[in-house]
């Protein structure tokens, strides 16, 4: 059914397709009508589903860990500060290796208060050992939440689906929306290898020893390193599983067939913009006005942030002369986070003696800065015609300081 | 060999000796037990087991005489507390340390 709602709906909608069990949720702008909607849909029956109301979203993670561990399909959503609330427990929920899906509706983080977007929000809970998958419109709002369930079911690590605040959650936006029948051919019910069991009480967790440990059972049972290593292994081989889940969405539902990245003038592009959510679509129109000016640009916008899927961004990346990446959040005291990231993909691209691309960095659009696309169409243009910079400088666009 | 057997992912224990790994290493004081004081080896029959109840690690058998399990008794000394014949008495570990050089 194709019809027109704002992001946050089409994410609502989403998660009931996906049939989830549990929500917990606090509600925080932007993200609001998001949880609204899911409770509408479990009081009005539409749904089945549990939905609890906590009083934080610390207590929201929490609920959806416990939830999670008993075997039910669990969902939350939050954006900036109540996102950075629930931080100890986002780290549990990928160490317990929960397959959590978690909508963030990004947007700036205080202080100062802020609720306009960036992308700081989930940019700062990179390294938790969650899967971050960015989406650009509507439909890959509520495309992506399927697809995040069964990502996060089949590798056991939970998946933050990340969206701009205002700029999709709350915008109207026409969206094809698919059969519930056709979801559940694709998403077949949560069945965990292990659960919660009254009749076989275990401890999940608990303090774990330096070392390695013989069990009450007599195997070799993991030291925290062990556990911590897995997870960096399966969220390597989640890069390949997200292409393979792509592939078997794009068979049932007719859209996909960009797992990693999506690119828009790219084939022979000298200049390559890169960019994470709306802003990459914004870009489209900033690479238009570009080309009619005669220069060779496209842009990049970059989905699966978290595994970083380096060898196709740099293979993808490494023919062009420059990259330009223009970002909604700051590693303070560095630079971009994913220009950081971008460039560590090239390095041994470089290593090997092959013509390495310049890459500039620009902050932009924090806590919720306009962008205008003249600004952004001055500052492409200024890095295709300037060329490499001597330096590492990180250049800010729309500050009036 | 290593853990990768082992068969989860994650860090998981069920009730049974020595799951939380070998909890006897942390102990800093050991109970020794004087077989001619404490009852049921004394008398040679099952009784009292008091020792055995308290212990909050059930690395004390209800044995005669009951043995205790210095591979996961963390030394806490409620055992030698609690015995009514005062039979246990906590030894510090350097102690053993030192017969042993």
């Amino acid at each position: 059914m194709h019809i027109i709602e704002s992001g946050n709906v089409a994410a609502a909608l989403g998660v009931k397709l996906s049939r989830a069990q549990v929500i917990a949720a606090y509600p925080i702008t932007p993200q609001t009508p998001l949880t609204e909607k899911l409770s509408e849909f479990i009081e009005s029956g539409e749904m089945e589903a549990q939905y609890v109301p906590v009083e934080s979203e610390h207590s929201a993670m929490a609920v959806c860990i416990a939830s999670s561990s008993a075997g039910a399909r669990a969902f939350t959503a939050t954006s900036a500060n109540g996102l950075l609330y629930m931080h100890e427990q986002i780290q549990w929920a990928a160490g317990a290796r929960l397959p959590i899906v978690m909508c963030v509706v990004n947007r700036g983080v205080g202080a100062p208060w802020t609720i306009w977007n960036d992308h700081q929000d989930s940019i700062s809970q990179r390294d938790t050992g969650w899967i971050q998958y960015y989406v650009n419109d509507h439909q890959q709002i509520i495309d992506g939440v399927i697809k995040a369930f069964m990502l996060a079911e089949e590798v056991m690590i939970p998946v933050m689906l990340c969206y701009d605040g205002y700029l999709l959650s709350h915008t109207y936006m026409p969206f094809e929306v698919p059969e519930a029948s056709a979801v559940d051919a694709f998403l077949p019910p949560y069945k965990p290898a292990y659960a919660l069991d009254p009749e076989n009480p275990a401890n999940l967790n608990t303090v774990t020893m330096p070392d390695v440990r013989l069990d009450a059972k007599g195997r070799l049972a993991h030291g925290y390193m062990e556990i911590r290593y897995l997870l960096q292994e399966d969220l390597i081989r989640t890069i390949d599983v997200m292409a393979r889940i792509d592939e078997s969405f794009r068979k049932h539902f007719g859209r996909g067939g960009s797992p990693y990245y999506e690119t828009y003038q790219c084939e022979d592009a000298e200049f390559i913009a890169v960019s994470l959510g709306s802003l990459s679509y914004h870009l489209r129109d900033v690479v238009d006005m570009l080309r009619a000016d005669g220069f060779k640009v496209g842009v990049m916008s970059v989905h699966l942030y978290r595994p970083f899927p380096a060898e196709a961004i740099a293979d993808a990346l490494a023919g062009s002369t420059g990259i330009v990446v223009f970002e909604k959040a700051l590693s303070y005291g560095y630079q971009g986070a994913l220009c950081s990231d971008i460039k560590s993909a090239l390095y041994h691209k470089g290593v090997d003696g092959s013509r390495m691309p310049f890459v500039h960095n620009y902050i932009l659009g924090l806590g919720g800065r306009e962008i205008r696309t003249t600004d952004l169409c001055e500052a492409f243009r200024k890095s295709c015609t300037e060329g490499a910079a001597p330096t590492d400088e990180l250049r800010w666009l729309g500050l009036k300081i | 060999m290593g853990t990768r057997q082992y068969g989860r992912s994650t860090s998981h224990s069920e009730p049974g000796p020595g799951d939380a790994g070998r909890t006897g290493s942390w102990r800093v004081v050991r109970p020794v037990m004087d077989p001619s004081i404490c009852i049921p080896a004394k008398r040679g029959t099952p009784a009292c087991f008091i020792c055995w109840l308290y212990c909050p690690d059930g690395v004390i058998s209800r044995t005669v005489p009951p043995a205790i399990d210095y591979e996961y008794c963390k030394g806490c000394g409620i055992c030698a507390e609690e015995c009514p014949t005062k039979a246990i008495t906590m030894v510090e570990e350097a102690c053993f340390i030192q017969d042993k050089e």
